[in-house]
């Protein structure tokens, strides 16, 4: 793979993304413009991840995929497959192996580590777009930490719902200054974004952006002092693994329409089931 | 006493157009002021220019602030300027749509002001944002209902409640009533006249109308090409009008 220079992107436009990373960094939470460039796949995929891991990556690190919590969909094969072609480097499922993990949607439930950094693909930065179209003025609110509008997303929710029912996305406030869009996460793994060892980055290439947490960093998702913020998830224990603390995907097991509730990190439901946990439908979907 | 805003020598040009030229009055507290004059002549740039919306090319705006007694608006920085924007001051805009938010319920347009300087009981605002729609005549059963499916003179009204929500002080208006069939310009100017009274506001109110005036303003400022032409209480300057102009203005010919 000669063609490419390593991890596809060129030297300097790494260079540039590193900038963008590091200004993230020192900022917390603040939206850092950058020029996105063309990748050899769709927008959809993640660009900005892919972009983010592209300039962080060295021949000596161990990549990770997750797409939704599973390292074995079509948009985590790719994006595994570009990095083992492009830059040659090794590649893992297991969590505790990696060094860079590129994510969507999830968060490991494995505690990360200094030694890691997880890299989240974003599709829109702006947490304040859905009130706000003219990105002059969600700039200017930013700059001036006028987020009341964030809260009246929230009240609306609840007028609407009798309850917060944004379960993804939900917004948070980092180190008590930026408004942040977590990306498309589900709001249980909120928590884990605050005080992590690892290193951040999340990237939105269609939206030119890149923001940063730096490890333990202090994070928030907003609420009021009636409808308190909570991490929710599916009242169940895997039926693999039988974790009770774990986020479940529900799942159909049969043409009858039979469903069950799994974790939705394939790596840490396995490693579980290899360390003899079982869950009541264990042995049945064993095969 | 010190006037709650001291308007000195405003000009405002586009290019070399006048949009309006070296005004100045004084406005105390609990104090209506009425600006009138015809199409174009720089009702609106003036207001804008008071409001902060748009800086003026000379000129002082003095606001007596709670804090830090008088200050120079156009001088202070945009965050403070923009801070004065959803606490003391209101604005009501023509249309409503552009004082709405037209994606949000009435209640969460009533609401946002409060949340924006920190308000974070859900219940709390609930209870003052249904309090507010009952003040501006809105049924409290509409609170979850977006403005899109009100009437004119409903937005209109729930414009007013989403501004005053915050107690302000000074309450700026571009023509209220413009738009409104003239059953709901009375009603919704009775609204005002009680809302005025009641939280003791002041105001200054640009419009076309003489009759909205009439019964709001306690003084009154005409404007012509961007000019003050006169300026006195509202019943002198419309009984008796010594410039030419408000002497037109008031006569039948341009009471249309
Ligand atoms: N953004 C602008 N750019 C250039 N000229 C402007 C602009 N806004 C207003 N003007 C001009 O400034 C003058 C004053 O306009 P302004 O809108 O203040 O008048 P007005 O008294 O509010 O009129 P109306 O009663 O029609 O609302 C007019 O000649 C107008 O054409
Ligand atoms: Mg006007
Ligand atoms: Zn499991």
């Amino acid at each position: 793979m000669t063609q490419y220079n390593f991890a596809y992107l060129d030297e300097q436009t790494k260079r540039m993304i590193r900038r963008a990373i590091l200004k993230g960094l020192a900022i917390p939470g603040y939206q850092v413009p950058f020029a996105s460039r063309e990748m050899p796949m769709p927008y959809g995929w993640g660009t900005g991840g892919v972009q983010v891991s592209a300039a962080i990556l060295t021949p000596e690190d161990r990549f990770k995929v997750i797409d939704q919590g599973a390292d074995d969909t079509t948009n985590a094969v790719s994006i595994r497959t570009f990095f083992e072609r492009t830059a040659g480097v090794a590649t893992t499922t297991a969590t505790s192996d990696a060094s860079v993990i590129q994510t969507r949607h999830r968060i490991p439930e494995e505690p990360l580590t200094e030694k890691q950094i997880l890299v989240y693909q974003v599709p829109i930065p702006e947490p304040l777009r859905f009130l706000e179209p003219r990105e002059s003025e969600t700039r200017k609110m930013h700059a001036l930490e006028e987020y009341g509008l964030m809260h009246v997303k929230l009240y609306e929710d609840i007028s609407r719902h009798g309850h917060i029912a944004t379960s993804y996305a939900y917004p948070v406030t980092v180190e008590g200054r930026f408004v942040m869009d977590p990306s498309p996460i589900p709001k249980f793994d909120n928590p884990k974004l605050g005080d992590m060892a690892a290193i951040q980055l999340f990237g939105a290439g269609r939206e030119q952006r890149i923001y940063a947490l730096p490890p333990y960093t202090k994070v928030v998702s907003l609420d009021f002092d009636d409808h308190p913020f909570e991490a929710s998830k599916a009242d169940h224990p895997c039926g693999l693994c039988g974790a009770e603390e774990s986020y479940l995907d529900e799942v159909i097991i049969d043409d009858a329409g039979g469903r069950m509730f799994v974790c939705s990190d394939t790596d840490y439901c396995e490693r579980r089931q290899a360390a003899g946990h079982v869950g009541k439908l264990g042995g049945k979907d064993a095969a | 006493m010190t006037p709650l805003l001291s308007v000195q020598g405003i000009t405002k040009r586009y290019g070399a157009h006048i949009g309006c030229a070296d005004v100045s009055f004084e406005l105390f507290p609990g104090e209506v002021m009425g600006i009138v004059g015809e199409s174009g002549s720089g009702k609106s740039t003036l207001l804008n220019c008071l409001a902060g919306h748009v800086r003026p090319d000379t000129g002082a705006v003095i606001f007596d602030t709670r804090a830090d007694g008088p200050r120079d608006t156009v001088t202070m920085s945009e965050p403070e300027r923009r801070m004065l924007g959803r606490t003391d001051w209101a604005f009501v805009h023509q249309n409503a749509r552009d004082g709405l938010r037209m994606g949000v319920s009435a209640g969460g347009n009533v609401g946002e002001r409060l949340m924006a300087v920190g308000a974070r009981h859900y219940g709390d605002i609930r209870d003052t944002a249904t309090d507010w729609l009952e003040r501006v005549e809105v049924d409290a059963a509409r609170i979850d209902d977006r403005p899109t499916t009100f009437s004119g003179g409903m937005q209109q009204r729930l414009q007013i409640a989403r501004n005053l929500v915050t107690g302000p002080r000074l309450v700026f208006m571009d023509e209220p009533t413009g738009g409104l069939d003239v059953s709901v310009q009375a009603r919704l100017l009775d609204l005002l006249r009680g809302l005025v009274r009641d939280m003791g506001l002041s105001a200054i109110i640009v419009t076309h109308d003489l009759a909205v005036v009439r019964l709001l303003a306690d003084r009154l400022m005409v404007m012509k090409s961007g000019r003050v032409v006169e300026a006195g209480l509202t019943d002198q300057v419309l009984d008796d009008p010594q410039h030419a102009y408000s002497q037109l203005l008031v006569s039948s010919v341009l009471q249309v």
